[in-house]
């Protein structure tokens, strides 16, 4: 995996509905529900972490998943909200970009 | 099932208030000669005190705010909210009459991700939309909001209430928001004033004009789809409810008020008095609201069109009974299938007398009900209920 650094986009809705994240995009109005596993990775993108890290310390630690299998996912999982504007992914860590550090409501 | 379907069952199943309304002013800069508020300033929450209310709505799983009013603009703190409640990832969507929409408010509306901004339009002529608002030049300034929201690729539905003197306009203002690249909402709905006056319902379109509303292509779609003859009712549709509110969204007046909907006056509690979600898990009026289903309802529980119905509990409320029907929504279904409610032969039986039966289309001294049809949004699934 390459570096790699995911911000949540400032142009979202979300909200935690039962332990699992629903995210509105403002730009499309598309609506994304997130299982557990990606609300992890949701809270987790502040810019200045790795994915490899996320995956490694956030993912492995809490599910009961392979590394190959969580990173592999995680990849698919980013590529697809990225594409939809709701993450962005840069090889260098993004500051102020996220701008709700805390992202567990 | 679409996952806006699948949200809103779980929220249901969670008791969790999914959207909220809240009104930030009942103050305007137009006069709309329909209008269902008092625009007088009766003691409007304070910023700190709107911003507390923002804060509970979020930890209580709010996920749809709207901000609407009266005019919300004209408080000097919208942005400021606006900017809260985006701080709060709440997906908001604005109401306002884009009068007092320039340059600089529309880029800040872009920046702060407003998800989408409802304009009510009322004509494609200055001299019907203006002597509606009662403010000359009102149309232009409201177009021109318009278009600055557009060309920040801000998401912008048009609603066209309609009444007796702009119904027939509603071609023109479909074409319109098409001009704009604008989505288009019609609404033949005139409620009586909030304090429960009715005499604005005088304004409201002619329910023989109904049917040509209903039956036109431009405005509702799929007119065949539409208009169909009603499902056969199933114990499905009787053991259903009767519409969200009070359900998964309740509306919040400027002054802290809190009812099933905007629609609904049903005091329920007020935020200033007491938290919001003391009054969403404990409210004795919200618990009846809830309490309701299909084969509960007077009347409407035998009628055959119980399950397309677009019966409104509020409109029913404010004509007496929220258990009973509105008739405006019976001559709704009438106009829409040519097939009379329970509701409407029962008046008709009544109405009979020696010289004849009077037209159903006559009945008098209601509102017309809900939005009857709305251009599809391009939405992956995100279709709202």
């Amino acid at each position: 995996m390459n570096a790699s650094y995911i911000a949540r986009s400032g142009a979202v809705a979300s909200r935690i509905l039962d332990g699992e994240m629903v995210i509105m995009s403002a730009v499309d109005s598309t609506l994304f529900s997130l299982n557990e596993v990606a609300t992890v990775v949701w809270q987790a993108a502040d810019g200045c972490t790795p994915l490899s890290e996320i995956v490694t310390l956030r993912i492995c630690a809490q599910f009961d998943v392979s590394p190959n299998e969580a990173r592999a996912d995680a990849e698919a999982f980013v590529e697809e909200l990225a594409r939809h504007g709701i993450l962005l992914v840069s090889d260098r860590p993004m500051v102020g970009v996220s701008p709700h550090a805390s992202e567990n409501s | 099932m679409s996952l806006m379907q699948e949200l809103n069952r779980k929220a249901l199943r969670l008791g969790v208030p999914l959207s909220v309304h809240l009104d930030l002013t009942y103050r305007c800069n137009e006069r709309c000669e329909h209008c269902y508020l008092d625009h007088q300033d009766l003691g409007e929450m304070t910023t700190a005190e709107l911003q507390s209310v923002l804060q509970q709505l979020a930890s209580a799983g709010v996920f749809f705010l709207t901000m609407s009013g009266g005019e919300p603009l004209v408080r000097q703190d919208c942005f400021e909210l606006i900017e809260y409640a985006r701080a709060l990832r709440f997906n908001v969507k604005l109401k306002t009459n884009a009068i007092l929409i320039g340059e600089r408010e529309a880029k800040r509306l872009r920046t702060l991700g407003v998800e989408q901004i409802q304009v009510s339009v009322y004509s494609h002529r200055p001299e019907v939309h203006d002597g509606i608002t009662k403010v000359q030049g009102s149309l232009v300034r409201t177009l021109d909001g318009i278009r600055l929201l557009r060309s920040h690729d801000l998401k912008v539905t048009i609603a066209n209430v309609l009444m007796r003197n702009n119904f027939q306009d509603a071609d023109g203002v479909r074409a319109l928001a098409q001009d704009l690249g604008a989505h288009y909402s019609l609404d033949p709905t005139i409620t009586p004033m909030i304090d429960g006056d009715r005499s604005v319902l005088r304004y409201r379109m002619p329910a023989s004009e109904l049917p040509g509303l209903f039956h036109n292509p431009n405005l509702v779609g799929d007119v065949e789809s539409f208009c169909a003859p009603p499902s056969p009712v199933d114990d499905d549709v009787r053991e259903g409810l009767p519409c969200s509110a009070g359900h998964t969204s309740c509306y919040i007046s400027p002054y802290g008020d809190l009812y099933p909907c905007v629609q609904f006056p049903l005091p329920c509690g007020n935020v200033r008095r007491q938290s919001f979600l003391e009054i969403w898990q404990s409210s004795a009026q919200l618990a009846e609201v809830r309490s309701i289903r299909g084969k509960d309802l007077s009347t409407c529980s035998s009628c055959t069109h119980l399950g397309t119905c677009t019966r409104c509990p509020g409109l029913a409320f404010m004509e007496g009974n929220m258990r009973g029907p509105s008739i405006a929504d019976c001559e709704k279904s009438f106009a829409r299938t040519g097939i009379p409610s329970k509701n409407l032969e029962a008046k008709r039986a009544s109405s009979m007398g020696p010289a004849g039966a009077q037209g159903l289309i006559q009945i008098q001294g209601v509102a017309i009900a809900p939005v009857v049809g709305t251009v599809p949004r391009a939405e992956a699934s995100s279709a709202r209920t």
